[in-house]
């Protein structure tokens, strides 16, 4: 009986197989119903209002590029290249730090300091706003525990700087970078460390002619999460800083709330676009570099 | 495949000397004093059960491992301390050790590139290399465009790029599809004898060893069981281990009697060491035991399996001892299962080991 009925079926199974594949998209209409909803519209929103303008006294709008101007100059230009400094730099800092780190978990003989280390980076890696800009503010600021039991002010050290909000941020993304590139360092195979030594390579010659270029497609792709993580962060700089430190995402507050100047609604949307913008051109600087430095992955 | 290369090798062929090596890890005896001395040129394969120990006693050589107590030695020279990466030896491993991210021609060149040789140099060295092993027009391929045969046929020309004194083999053909595993092994063979190169050749294959090796090493438990040649081995294993890990061995009771051994009614002289008797078991190759259909005799046919050549028949005795035999496919026919028959031995000299229960 169940032979009869394989062989019936098996004349329309391709049809069956195609109908099966045709479908096979209503899968995702509901996580592209979300992005929609979620992502698109905001975005198509923002793109809208960054070229409105509205008349204060008629309340009628009219399509301008006048926003963009205003977003690219004065303070708001100084807060979007702050903005871009401190994540570049902060980004490539975590890296430098949080590769080693991650490296040392990875090789540690102690698991369960290896687990420990894992978990508290899953953590820290997600601790930003203001309870992280109070932590630093206690022990780092003005009157911080560390601040006056070593004397730090009289060398110079202060927290409400460019530098110390690059400290502040690699708290939470040498967590970040360590949770990213560990995976790829659990991927090098002693192996290639054998055959390298084997073939009369020293420690450095290894690392510099096998682990980090074999690392690199994912050392890139850490730099550019980190970056976006300290680009779009604002919730510890402004508990922190308040607007000593120019950076785009404090802008943008100050534009919507009105803190400085009343009706910069629309230009706080074309500075989001601007970061849109910078996001953007960071990833057509990555794409290429990353499939370059992965080819031999293809 | 042309072999046309014969500077690849360093001018004289080395000598290599394990001395009283021993190693633990935690509670458990990796190399309990390896002695063993590898002559220039030849082929030595170390064969062991997983865990025996050759591959500790590689790496040992490679440098990857370091001795407790004991030493290594080339050509003489205590090379002990010397770190891994200004040893002298060629290492081909198991598989996946090719580097990624570099081409068939990088990764053998590698090895020149560390040693500061000028590129067109070292290029033209690692095409010459890759002609060696037959894959000249795959250069220009990534590790995961190449087949397990291709990519530890480049792992062996990378291992031969810095003209080694030796080449250490760590199972390079474990991973590999019977076929492929068939025709590498020839060639690695070929190659080896062409370049004249000392080799250690780690398998817990014996049919690799056997097949391939001047002499076989075989391990147990950390210690040299025998090394001889792959004949010898068989025909003449020094130890009841040897017997049995290498080819098969069946076990027949026999008891001691007279400086002889009396089994299935014949009496037969002892080879080798005498265990304390009286009741030993014999051991006997499949291909040594005779059957003969015989309506009075004892023993019964349990199976038969066809091998081609040569039929194997495994006989249950009086006494319920299962024996294996290989008889010639003409003279196996009438012995299907439960027929009646008599098992005997050639008038030789035997292989005879304790009791086991």
């Amino acid at each position: 009986m169940t032979a009869t009925a394989v062989r019936v079926d098996s004349a329309p199974a391709a049809a069956v197989k195609r109908r099966r594949r045709s479908l096979g998209w209503l899968a995702v209409v509901p996580l592209l119903a979300f992005t929609a909803l979620a992502f698109g519209l905001p975005a198509l929103a923002m793109l809208d209002g960054a070229f409105t303008a509205k008349d204060p006294a008629t309340g009628a709008t009219s399509y301008t590029t006048g926003n963009l101007t205003a977003s690219l100059q004065g303070a708001y230009l100084t807060a979007l290249l702050g903005s871009v400094k401190l994540s570049a730099v902060s980004a490539a800092l975590g890296v430098l730090l949080g590769l080693p780190l991650a490296q040392a978990v990875v090789t540690s003989r102690f698991r369960a300091l290896r687990e420990a280390v894992l978990t508290a980076s899953g953590v820290l890696a997600n601790f930003g706003g203001v309870p992280l800009a109070f932590a630093f503010v206690a022990t780092l600021g003005n009157a911080g525990v560390l601040t006056r039991h070593l004397g730090l002010a009289d060398q110079g050290w202060d927290l409400y700087s460019f530098w110390g909000l690059v400290i502040v941020y690699l708290y939470f993304l040498i967590p970040l970078m360590v949770l990213t590139i560990t995976p790829a360092l659990e991927g090098l195979r002693t192996q290639w460390r054998e055959a390298a030594q084997n073939n009369g390579a020293t420690p450095v010659q290894y690392w510099r002619h096998v682990a980090l270029p074999v690392l690199l497609p994912s050392l890139l792709g850490g730099l550019v999460l980190l970056f976006g993580s300290a680009f779009a962060a604002y919730a510890t700089a402004a508990a922190m800083v308040g607007s000593s430190i120019p950076l785009v995402t404090l802008q943008i507050a100050d534009a919507i709330s009105g803190n400085v100047l009343v009706g910069q609604e629309n230009v706080a949307l074309a500075l989001s676009l601007d970061m849109v913008l910078v996001a953007g051109l960071v990833m057509a600087v990555y794409l290429p570099l990353q499939r370059r430095s992965a080819r031999w992955l293809a | 495949m042309t072999v046309t290369a014969p500077d690849t090798t360093a001018t004289t062929a080395a000598t290599v000397e394990f001395r009283g090596l021993r190693r633990e890890f935690g509670p458990t005896v990796a190399l309990d004093g390896l002695d063993l001395t590898v002559r220039p040129g030849e082929l030595l394969a170390l064969l062991g059960p997983s865990g025996c120990g050759k591959t500790t006693a590689l790496r040992m050589l490679a440098g990857f491992e370091h001795p407790d107590s004991g030493e290594v030695l080339i050509d003489g020279e205590d090379v002990t301390r010397v770190p891994a990466h200004r040893r002298d030896a060629g290492m081909v491993f198991q598989s996946y050790s090719l580097f990624p991210h570099l081409d068939a021609l990088d990764n053998v060149a590698f090895g020149l590139r560390m040693r500061k040789v000028r590129t067109s140099e070292r290029r033209a060295r690692a095409a010459e290399l890759l002609e060696l092993v037959g894959l000249a027009d795959k250069g220009g391929r990534f590790p995961h465009q190449l087949s397990g045969g291709q990519q530890q046929r480049v792992a062996l020309a990378r291992a031969l790029a810095l003209r080694p004194r030796v080449l250490l083999l760590d199972e390079p053909l474990s991973a590999l599809d019977a076929k492929v595993r068939l025709s590498l092994r020839e060639e690695i063979r070929r190659l080896q004898q062409d370049l004249g190169i000392t080799t250690l050749f780690v398998t817990h294959d014996q049919e690799e060893a056997l097949s391939m090796a001047d002499r076989v090493a075989v391990m147990h438990a950390g210690r040299l069981e025998q090394c001889a040649p792959p004949a010898e081995l068989y025909g003449r294993p020094a130890t009841a281990f040897v017997a049995e890990f290498v080819g098969t061995m069946s076990r027949i009771p026999g008891r001691l009697a007279d400086g002889g051994v009396e089994v299935l009614g014949q009496r037969l002289p002892v080879d080798g060491p005498v265990p304390a008797g009286p009741d030993v078991d014999v051991l006997v190759r499949p291909e040594a035991v005779g059957v003969r259909t015989d309506g009075d005799g004892s023993a019964r046919v349990v199976a038969t399996s066809f091998l081609g050549a040569a039929v194997r028949v495994t006989v249950r005795l009086a006494d319920g001892t299962e024996v294996k035999a290989d008889l010639p496919a003409h003279e196996a026919g009438g012995l299907g299962a439960g027929t009646a028959v008599t098992v005997s031995l050639p008038e030789r000299p035997v292989l005879v080991a304790a009791r086991t229960p």
